[in-house]
C-alpha cells in the first residue's frame, strides 16, 4: 500500500490529540479486564508449581486434592494430549510439564474448585515425588559440553561441535571483508557484555475465564495480545475446531510483547472440559515472575574497528542469548538489529540461542535488539572516547540511510536516522552543560517494525455514524489512532467513529499485536476499507442522481458531482447518504483484508544526563530527551507515550531490574520490591522530539512507534554514567553495588 | 480466624494473651495485612488496637512527647512540635512507603515488624526513645533499643502490646536526622541506613552524640564509638573519618539481593557523615 504521493495533504483530523477513548471507562474502574469476567457456576482454577529448578516428575498423586469437598476438576499433563507440531507441544509443556520440571515455578498440575480458598487447600493435597537434576541458569555455563541438559535432542545441526546440547541454534549476518576492515582501522576496541533478563513489567497478570460445553463448543475471555493466535494454541492444544472456539480479548493492563502466547489459557479450558464448569484463573504477581516469560539475558562480545577521523572501517558481534526451558529465536533478530544504524563495509554477527533452567522468554519490545544495541553502541562510545571524537558526529559520518546495504541484508529505503540524529545535535540538550559526577550518554535504536495479517470492517451507520470492527487489542491507543485515520478518510469529525476490537468469531485472522504492526496495518487496512464504503456511497449518490458512478467524487465528507458536465447536485453528506441507504441498496460498508508488507524500519536517538553518587555508586538520570521518527504521528500523545514509555522500560532495564537466580536455582525476586522497575519519583520528564519521514509503505506514511524506544536507553544510560565515573561499564544493571565498586576500583 | 476491636489496652493484653493460636496485632495493617494477603502468616486472632483511647494521640509530656501507638507517619508529620523537636524521627517515619501507606503505617508497626531494615527505629534508637508496654501483668517502660530480637523477632512477651512510644525533651542546640540508601527512591527497603542525634554546646562543640546504624545486622546498631569520636569535636574531616571507620567496624551484614558485605558497610559509614552533618546543621540552626 504506497504513500499517497499526492500527499502534500494537509490532515484535518490526522495528527489532532483528542482525548482518549477509552479513558473514562479506565478512570472509573468500569474498563473489563482479564479478571473482571465472570460466569453462572464458574469454579477458581489454581495451578501447582515447582519449587525446584530441574526435576524429574517421578509421580504426581492428586488423590487427597481430588476427595477434598469443593473441588471439581484436578488435571496434569495427563489430561493433555501430546501434540505432533513441536511448537504447539514447547507451548503446551511450558503451560503444564511433562515428564521433568524446568524451571523454579513451572507449572505441573492445577485444581479448579468452588472457591479460590478451596482451590488452594486443593494444591497442598497434591503429593509430587520429584527426583531432582542439576540446573543451570547462566548461559555462558549452559554452553559449556559438560552443562546439565536442560532438554535432549533439541540442538539444530548448525550448532558446531564442542558445545552443550543446551545450544540449539546458531545463527550468522553480514557482508564484507572483516579481515581487510580491521586492517584499516587506527583503533580497534574488543569487550565483553552481559545483561540480565528483564520482565516486561505489564500491571495486569494473566487472566482468563474459560467455558467449554459438553457439545464441545468453547468460549474464552482473556488479556491477551492476540485474541486469533490465542484461540490457534488452544484449540490445537485441546484438540478442537477453531470455528468452535470463540476467543475474547479483555481491556489489557499492558503486555509489552509478553501477552503473546499463553500460559493459563489451555489449562483452564482443560479444567472447564473436565468439570463441565466455567474456571477462571488469574495469576498472582508472585506467579507472573516465576512463570511468566521475561527478556532472554545475554553474553556478548563485539569487536569494532575504527579510523582517527572516526569511520568504521569493520565491525563484529558474537551473540548468547539464554531464553529458558524451551527453544527460541530471540538471538536471530538481536545479530540482525545490532549493527544495523551504521553503513559498513564489513561487518559480521553470529548468534547462539541456549536453553536454561528459567522461564521460557517471551517478546518484550523490540525483543532481542536492546542487548546487542546496548553493547554496539558502548563500544562505539568508547572509541569515540579514546579517540576524543564527538560521539553524535561519529554516529552521523557513520549512518545508515536510503541505499545502504544494512548489516543484516536488505538496502534501505526511506530512513530517518540521518534526520534523527541531525535533530538530536541541533537540539540545546546536546551542547548544555554538565557538573562533576556527571556524564552524557548516546545511544542509536532501531527496531524492524512489521506489517502482517489484518482485517478490518466499517460499517455507516444510518444515523451518519461510523463502527469500525477491528481484531487487535488495543494496548497503547490503536482505537482512537485508527479512528482518527478513518475520520480523515471519510472526511467526517472524530467523534463520530467508534473503533471496537472484535472477538475471533467476527472477523478473519488478525496477526498478534506485535512488531508495532498496529497503527500501520490496521491503519491501512482501516484506510483501504473507508475508501471502499466511499465508493459504495458515490455510488448511491449516483444512483440518487440518476448519472455515472464515476462521476461522483468524494470530498470533505461529501459526495459531489465530479464536474460540471456530472450536473448541478447539491453535494450529499455521508449522514445524508446512509439516512436513505436502505432505499438505494441496503447497507453500507467497506472491508479490507490484507498480509501487509511495507512496515518501514524505525529509528531513534536517545540523550541521557545523569549524576553519579561517587559515595554511593546511585544513579540519578536527569535530563533525558528521546528524537524518534514516527512516519507519520497520527494521535502524537500516543506516540509521545510511547517513547517515553520505552525509554523508562529502558531506564530500568539498565539501572536496577534483573532476574536473581540463588545458587539453588530458584527465583529470588519474584516481585516488585525486588523487581526494582523504576518509579515515579526515579525519573526526569522524559523529553521527546517526534520526527516524519514518511514510511513510503503506508497511504499516510505511518511506521510502527512502539518498540524502538526501548532500545537506545540501555547504551545512553550506560554511556552517560561511564563518562560520569570514569570507568567503562561493561553489565546490566548498573545498580549502586556495581558501580560504587568500579568506582572504589578505580581508586 | 476471628477479629477483636478491644477499648482498653488491658482488655487487648488479655485477648491476646489468652488465644491459644497465633494472633496478631492490627495498627496500620500495612506489614501484616500484607503477609496475611501472601500467605505468609494465617492468624487465629486479630487484635485491632485502634479504638483503645489515647492509641491514636500525640501528647506533651515533660517537655518531651508520648506518641501513640496507632499514630500514623501522616498525622505524625503534621504536628508542628515533634517535626520541631524530633526531624530525624519524622523524616524517618515519613520515608515508610508512600502517600498512601503513610496515612496507615506507624512506627509501632515499624518496630514490632522486627525487620533490621525498619526506616523509624534507628531514629527511635538514636532519640533514646522509651516504649511504654501493656501486658496480662501490667505496665512496663523499655527502651526502643531492647525491643528487636532479630529478624521478625522481638522481646515482647505473649500477651504484651505498646501503647506508646516517648520521645524525651531535649535542649537547645540538639537535633537528629536519618539518611536511608534504597536503589529507588520510593516504595523501596533499605540496603543500610543511618540516624544520628546530637547536642552541640554554647561554642558548637558537639557534648552528646547517638550514632545508629539500620539494616547492617540483624538488629539494630547502636555505635557508641561512632558517638565517642564526634563528642568534643565540631565534626571536623578527622572526627568524621573516625566516626565513619568505627561505623565500618560495626557492621555486620549479610549478602544478599539487595546488597553485598562490601557495599552495606560502605554505604553505611557514607550515610552516618551525610546524617551527622546535617544533624549538626539543624543544631547550629535551632541554637
Ligand atoms: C507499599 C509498602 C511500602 C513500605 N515501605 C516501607 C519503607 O519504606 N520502610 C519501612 O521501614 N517499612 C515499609 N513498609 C512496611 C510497613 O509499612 C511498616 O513497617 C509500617 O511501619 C508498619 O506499621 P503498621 O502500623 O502498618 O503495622 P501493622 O502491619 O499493623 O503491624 C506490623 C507488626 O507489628 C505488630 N504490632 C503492631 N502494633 C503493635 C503494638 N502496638 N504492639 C506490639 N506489636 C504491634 C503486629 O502484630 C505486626 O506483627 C512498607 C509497606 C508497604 C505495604
Amino acid at each position: 500500500m504506497a504513500f499517497d504521493q499526492n500527499s502534500k495533504r494537509i490532515f484535518k483530523v490526522v495528527g489532532s490529540r483528542p482525548p482518549r477513548p477509552d479513558g473514562v471507562e479506565k478512570v472509573t474502574g468500569r474498563a473489563l479486564y482479564g479478571a473482571d469476567m465472570t460466569a453462572p457456576g464458574m469454579l477458581s482454577g489454581a495451578i501447582l508449581r515447582s519449587p525446584h529448578a530441574h526435576a524429574r516428575i517421578v509421580s504426581i498423586d492428586t488423590s487427597a486434592a481430588e476427595a477434598l469437598q469443593g473441588v471439581k476438576a484436578v488435571v496434569t499433563s495427563a489430561d493433555f494430549g501430546v501434540p505432533d507440531d513441536e511448537f504447539l507441544r514447547d507451548v503446551q509443556d511450558n503451560c503444564m510439564a511433562r515428564g521433568k520440571v524446568l524451571y523454579h515455578g513451572h507449572a505441573l498440575g492445577a485444581v479448579a474448585a468452588t472457591s479460590a480458598a478451596v482451590a488452594k487447600q486443593a494444591l497442598a493435597l497434591i503429593v509430587v515425588d520429584y527426583e531432582i537434576l542439576p540446573h543451570v541458569t547462566d548461559v555462558d555455563a549452559a554452553m559449556r559440553p559438560d552443562a546439565p541438559v536442560v532438554q535432549e535432542g533439541r540442538s539444530l545441526e548448525n550448532v558446531g561441535p564442542g558445545l552443550s546440547q543446551n545450544v540449539t541454534s546458531y545463527c550468522e549476518f553480514g557482508h564484507g571483508d572483516l579481515d581487510a576492515g580491521f586492517d584499516q582501522a587506527d583503533l580497534i576496541i574488543s569487550r565483553s557484555f552481559k545483561t540480565a533478563a528483564t520482565h516486561q513489567g505489564y500491571i495486569e497478570p494473566h487472566a482468563c475465564l474459560a467455558s467449554l460445553s459438553a457439545d464441545g463448543r468453547g468460549d474464552l475471555w482473556c488479556c491477551t495480545q492476540g485474541q486469533f493466535f490465542v484461540r490457534t494454541l488452544c484449540a490445537g492444544i485441546l484438540g478442537i475446531e477453531a470455528s468452535q472456539l470463540r476467543v475474547t480479548a479483555s481491556e489489557i493492563g499492558g503486555g509489552f510483547g509478553g501477552k503473546t502466547t499463553v500460559f493459563i489459557e489451555p489449562v483452564a479450558l482443560t479444567l472447564a472440559r473436565k468439570s463441565g464448569r466455567p474456571v477462571k484463573i488469574v495469576m498472582s504477581r508472585e506467579e507472573v515472575f516465576k512463570a511468566t516469560g521475561p527478556t532472554v539475558s545475554s553474553s556478548m562480545d563485539i569487536k569494532i574497528g575504527m579510523t582517527r577521523e572516526g569511520r568504521i572501517t569493520a565491525a563484529q558481534a558474537q551473540l548468547r542469548y539464554q531464553g529458558g526451558a524451551f527453544p527460541c529465536g530471540t538471538v536471530e533478530m538481536g545479530a540482525q538489529a545490532a549493527f544495523a544504524a551504521y553503513d559498513l563495509a564489513a561487518v559480521q554477527t553470529q548468534g547462539w540461542n541456549v536453553l536454561t533452567n528459567r522461564p521460557k522468554e517471551a517478546a518484550y519490545r523490540a525483543p532481542g535488539a536492546p542487548m546487542a544495541i546496548y553493547a554496539v553502541e558502548s563500544v562505539v562510545d568508547e572509541l569515540c572516547q579514546q579517540l576524543a571524537l564527538d560521539p553524535l558526529a561519529v554516529r552521523l559520518m557513520n549512518a545508515a540511510q536510503k541505499g545502504t546495504l544494512s548489516s543484516y541484508g536488505p538496502t534501505f529505503d526511506d530512513i530517518g536516522l540521518r534526520a534523527t540524529l541531525e535533530a538530536a545535535q541541533a537540539h540545546p540538550h546536546y551542547s548544555a552543560p554538565l557538573r562533576p559526577n556527571q556524564g552524557r550518554g548516546l545511544s542509536c535504536g532501531f527496531w524492524f517494525n512489521f506489517g502482517g495479517n489484518t482485517c478490518v470492517s466499517l460499517n455507516i451507520n444510518t444515523d451518519g455514524t461510523v463502527g469500525i470492527t477491528e481484531g487487535n487489542p488495543d494496548i497503547g491507543g490503536s482505537r482512537a489512532s485508527i479512528s482518527l485515520m478513518a475520520a480523515e478518510e471519510l472526511g467526517i469529525p472524530y467523534d463520530k467513529v467508534r473503533t471496537i476490537v472484535a472477538d475471533t468469531s467476527s472477523l478473519g485472522y488478525n496477526d498478534v499485536t506485535d512488531g508495532s504492526r498496529v497503527t500501520f496495518s490496521v491503519g491501512l487496512a482501516t484506510i483501504e476499507a473507508a475508501r471502499s464504503a466511499i465508493k459504495v456511497m458515490c455510488g448511491r449518490a449516483a444512483r440518487i442522481w440518476g448519472i455515472e458512478e464515476d462521476a461522483v467524487i468524494w470530498e470533505d465528507g461529501c459526495a459531489k458531482p465530479a464536474g460540471p458536465n456530472a450536473g448541478a447536485f447539491p453535494p450529499m453528506s455521508l449522514a445524508e447518504i446512509a439516512a436513505v441507504s436502505a432505499n438505494t441498496g441496503g447497507p453500507i460498508a467497506g472491508h479490507f483484508e490484507v498480509n501487509a508488507d511495507g512496515a518501514g524500519v524505525s529509528f531513534g536517538v536517545h540523550l541521557a544526563d545523569v549524576e553519579v553518587d561517587p559515595e554511593t555508586g546511585a544513579t540519578k538520570v536527569l535530563r533525558y530527551t528521546v528524537f524518534q521518527d514516527a512516519g507519520k504521528a497520527v494521535h502524537p500523545d500516543y506516540v509521545e507515550g510511547q517513547m517515553q514509555g520505552g525509554a523508562v522500560q529502558g531506564i530500568g532495564w539498565a539501572l536496577n531490574e534483573e532476574y536473581i537466580y540463588g545458587a539453588d536455582g530458584r527465583l529470588q525476586n519474584a516481585g516488585f520490591l525486588d523487581y526494582r522497575t523504576p518509579v515515579a519519583s526515579d525519573l526526569p520528564n522524559i523529553d521527546t522530539v517526534i520526527l516524519e519521514i514518511p514510511n513510503p509503505g503506508h497511504p499516510y506514511g505511518v511506521r510502527g512507534v512502539g518498540e524502538t524506544p526501548i532500545v537506545p536507553p540501555l547504551a545512553a544510560l550506560s554511556n552517560a554514567v561511564s563518562r560520569a565515573i570514569g570507568v567503562r561499564l561493561n553489565e546490566l544493571p548498573m545498580s549502586p553495588p556495581k558501580v560504587l565498586g568500579a568506582i572504589m576500583q578505580r581508586g | 480466624m476471628r477479629y477483636e476491636r478491644p477499648q482498653t489496652a488491658t482488655q487487648a493484653a488479655q485477648l491476646l494473651a489468652n488465644e491459644p493460636g497465633l494472633a496478631r496485632i492490627l495498627a496500620g495493617g500495612t506489614d501484616v495485612l500484607v503477609q496475611m494477603k501472601a500467605g505468609m502468616v494465617t492468624p487465629d486472632l486479630v487484635v485491632d488496637i485502634k479504638k483503645i483511647a489515647q492509641i491514636g494521640n500525640i501528647q506533651s509530656e515533660e517537655g518531651g512527647y508520648r506518641i501513640g501507638a496507632a499514630v500514623s507517619g501522616a498525622q505524625l508529620g503534621e504536628h508542628a512540635g515533634v517535626c520541631a523537636q524530633w526531624p530525624g524521627v519524622v523524616e524517618a517515619a515519613q520515608l515508610i512507603g508512600s502517600t498512601q501507606v503513610q496515612g496507615r503505617a506507624t512506627m509501632v508497626g515499624n518496630l514490632c515488624n522486627g525487620s533490621p531494615a525498619a526506616d523509624s527505629v534507628p531514629a527511635l534508637v538514636a532519640a533514646n526513645a522509651v516504649a511504654r508496654i501493656t501486658g496480662p501483668n501490667g505496665t512496663r517502660d523499655c527502651p526502643v533499643a531492647d525491643i528487636p530480637a532479630g529478624p521478625g523477632r522481638t522481646t515482647l512477651t505473649k500477651g504484651e502490646l505498646i501503647t506508646s512510644v516517648f520521645l524525651p525533651a531535649r535542649p537547645q542546640g540538639a537535633a537528629d536526622a536519618y539518611l536511608r540508601f534504597t536503589p529507588r527512591t520510593e516504595m523501596d527497603i533499605a540496603v543500610a541506613s543511618a540516624a544520628v542525634s546530637l547536642t552541640l554546646d554554647a561554642q558548637g562543640r558537639c557534648c552528646e552524640a547517638r550514632v545508629v546504624l539500620g539494616a547492617v545486622a540483624p538488629r539494630v546498631v547502636l555505635v557508641a564509638e561512632a558517638a565517642a569520636a564526634l563528642i568534643g569535636t565540631h565534626l571536623e574531616p578527622p572526627a568524621l573519618d573516625a566516626m565513619v571507620a568505627a561505623c565500618r567496624a560495626a557492621c555486620a551484614p549479610i549478602d544478599d539481593k539487595r546488597g553485598t558485605v562490601a557495599f552495606r558497610t560502605q554505604v553505611a559509614g557514607v550515610l552516618a557523615k551525610r546524617a551527622a552533618v546535617i544533624a549538626q546543621t539543624r543544631a547550629g540552626a535551632k541554637s
